[in-house]
């Protein structure tokens, strides 16, 4: 068997988003009306009395940090219940066993959670459209933001998800580091509202860069920080996530003995 | 006929120190069924494992139909299937989507003709819709061998096949592991049931300890090992075995109504006559005699009790 093993790729792609399909609530349905109750609250509700940010309203101000916020936790989620689980279960052998590269087997898992995460986000991003006024100044730079990050994080949850040992610790980590740092990036608020030296602080949350760069591709220069440097961000986050997850397949860890 | 797998000083040691394979040689013959006989931990597993690339071996090299397992890992993976020893599947997928991503995943594509073969060949036709949950267990270990055979491997590892099946399946297993054989499938199984192999395998090995004691033919094996049994039901119970039957190293059973004679099959002299002649120079009568010849499982204790008697010497 030579070249790249499409049906193995396939197979798996084909594998994960069987399984979205057999759990559809808790995969998009839970996400989507979530976020669509902090539209509700903080959009509709609570956004109303609060006056717009550089001239954007409220409510529209928080949609991409809204979608980044669900973009984040269920790349992670996915990726990291899709490596994991076979794990758990013991059907590991085949994935290790099977004529599939390191490579292939990333790009079929990687590529299922990504698909789902990005679906939830344009599901999300439609349904934003029905509780306030948005607008898209940069489309492409839009879908590359959406893309870049979730593939980014699927990887970042690949890893996690071969670095559990138990259900405990693949929850920690999207619990309790990504969601503070997506809430304290800039989803609710833009920096410049902190005081000093909390801005500064947040420059170190590496989410916030992600944040601002989506938020530039709705609203133009509105953001935080550069649109390059959060483009250089998201990209490096992809890269050192590769490079992590050879390392991983190079020496085994937690794969083989 | 031609070696398919050939595994060369292979050793593995774990991160904790247990050595688990130590300098394993082996060449299994394409075509043939090779039974791997060996009790608990003795290595059967890992070998299995590292041939399949599940595990990293600590040293020595594996050819798959000429391919390095190691440094080609595609190409020799390609040739492999693997049922393993637990019943590890997705419970939530059907029969049939389970065998399609099996197929998939070793770089086979579609081919329903196939499939459908191999379903009807395990009995599983009329379950393919069903969730594999919802199956029994011999039912499930069924579709384990409905998936490796999926992506038409050219060799078969069978880990314990048939652990907690029923005589019946077992039966119904043999039966299509016999007729993988006739279609050209090269078949190597573990199992701790030696009527198994005595059943079905055409040569055998013997793991203990991570080193294999013996590879060989069965039936030679078991004619060079085997041994044979003559019991002689007495007319009247015996307290000792009289001294003048000393040279024939008798044991006395069945609280006295039984006379044993174990003896060497190939022996030029099997020393039956005269046993028999003495004994009627003594006047012990016997109602009845029976023979009966040591099975595999009889050769496999005695390899294994034998080397361990040597490493504690």
């Amino acid at each position: 068997m030579t070249g790249v093993n499409i049906h193995g790729i396939w197979a798996i792609y084909k594998f994960e988003m069987a399984r979205t399909l057999r759990t559809l609530w808790q995969s998009i349905v839970t996400p989507v009306v979530t976020t669509s109750l902090y539209f509700i609250v903080f959009g509709m509700g609570m956004g109303a009395h609060i006056k717009p940010i550089h001239d954007i309203a409220y409510g529209s101000f928080i949609v991409p940090g809204l979608i980044m916020l669900s973009l984040l936790t269920q790349s992670v989620a996915n990726a990291s219940i899709g490596i994991y689980f076979p794990k758990f279960t013991g059907t590991i052998f085949e994935l290790l066993s099977a004529p599939i590269s390191a490579v292939e087997l990333v790009v079929g898992y990687v590529g299922a959670a990504a698909t789902k995460s990005v679906v939830i986000g344009l599901i999300i991003l439609a349904t934003s459209v029905l509780f306030v006024p948005l607008r898209v100044d940069h489309p492409l730079a839009m879908i590359a933001f959406l893309l870049l990050t979730s593939i980014a994080f699927s990887m970042f949850g690949f890893i996690i998800g071969i670095w559990a040992k138990g259900f405990e610790q693949l929850n920690v980590v999207p619990a309790l580091v990504l969601t503070p740092l997506t809430f304290l990036g800039g989803s609710f608020y833009p920096l410049s509202y902190l005081p000093q030296p909390w801005h500064t602080v947040s420059l170190f949350n590496p989410v916030a860069y992600l944040i601002s760069g989506f938020r530039w591709a709705f609203f133009g220069d509105v953001g935080d920080i550069d649109v390059r440097w959060s483009l250089g961000f998201t990209t490096g986050f992809l890269l050192l996530c590769m490079g992590v997850i050879w390392l991983i397949f190079r020496t085994g860890y937690r794969l083989k003995s | 006929m031609t070696s398919i797998l050939s595994v060369n000083q292979v050793s593995k040691t774990y991160g904790s120190g247990q050595r688990a394979l130590d300098h394993v040689d082996l060449e299994i013959r394409r075509g043939e069924i090779f039974a791997l006989l060996g009790p608990n931990g003795a290595g059967k597993t890992t070998l299995i494992s590292i041939i399949c690339g599940i595990v990293t071996p600590s040293s020595g090299t594996i050819l798959v139909d000429g391919h390095d397992a190691i440094r080609s890992p595609r190409e020799a993976r390609s040739k492999i299937g693997l049922v393993p020893q637990e019943i590890s599947v997705d419970m939530f997928s059907t029969v049939e989507s389970t065998l399609r991503f099996s197929r998939g995943l070793f770089g086979k594509g579609p081919n329903d003709a196939h499939l459908e073969q191999v379903l009807k060949d395990l009995s599983l036709w009329d379950k393919r819709k069903a969730q594999i949950r919802e199956l029994s267990g011999g039912m499930k270990r069924r579709v384990l061998i409905a998936k490796a055979l999926s992506h038409e491997p050219d060799i078969l590892f069978l880990d314990e096949p048939t652990a907690g099946v029923d005589v019946s399946l077992r039966r119904d297993m043999w039966k299509m592991i016999g007729g993988l054989r006739e279609r050209g499938t090269t078949i190597i199984l573990t199992t701790h049931y030696i009527e198994e192999a005595e059943e079905m395998a055409d040569r055998v090995g013997v793991i203990n300890k991570g080193q294999l004691l013996l590879v060989e033919d069965k039936a030679e094996l078991m004619k060079k090992l085997g041994k044979r049994e003559l019991d002689l039901s007495l007319a009247d119970p015996l307290e000792a075995i009289p001294p003048g039957l000393d040279e024939w190293h008798l044991s006395l059973e069945d609280e006295g109504h039984r006379l044993r004679y174990t003896f060497d099959a190939q022996a030029e002299r099997t020393g039956i006559p005269s046993l028999l002649r003495k004994l009627a120079e003594l006047g012990i009568g016997f109602k009845d005699l029976d023979t009966s010849k040591s099975s595999l499982e009889d050769i496999f204790v005695d390899l294994v009790e034998r080397k361990d008697e040597e490493t504690v010497a």
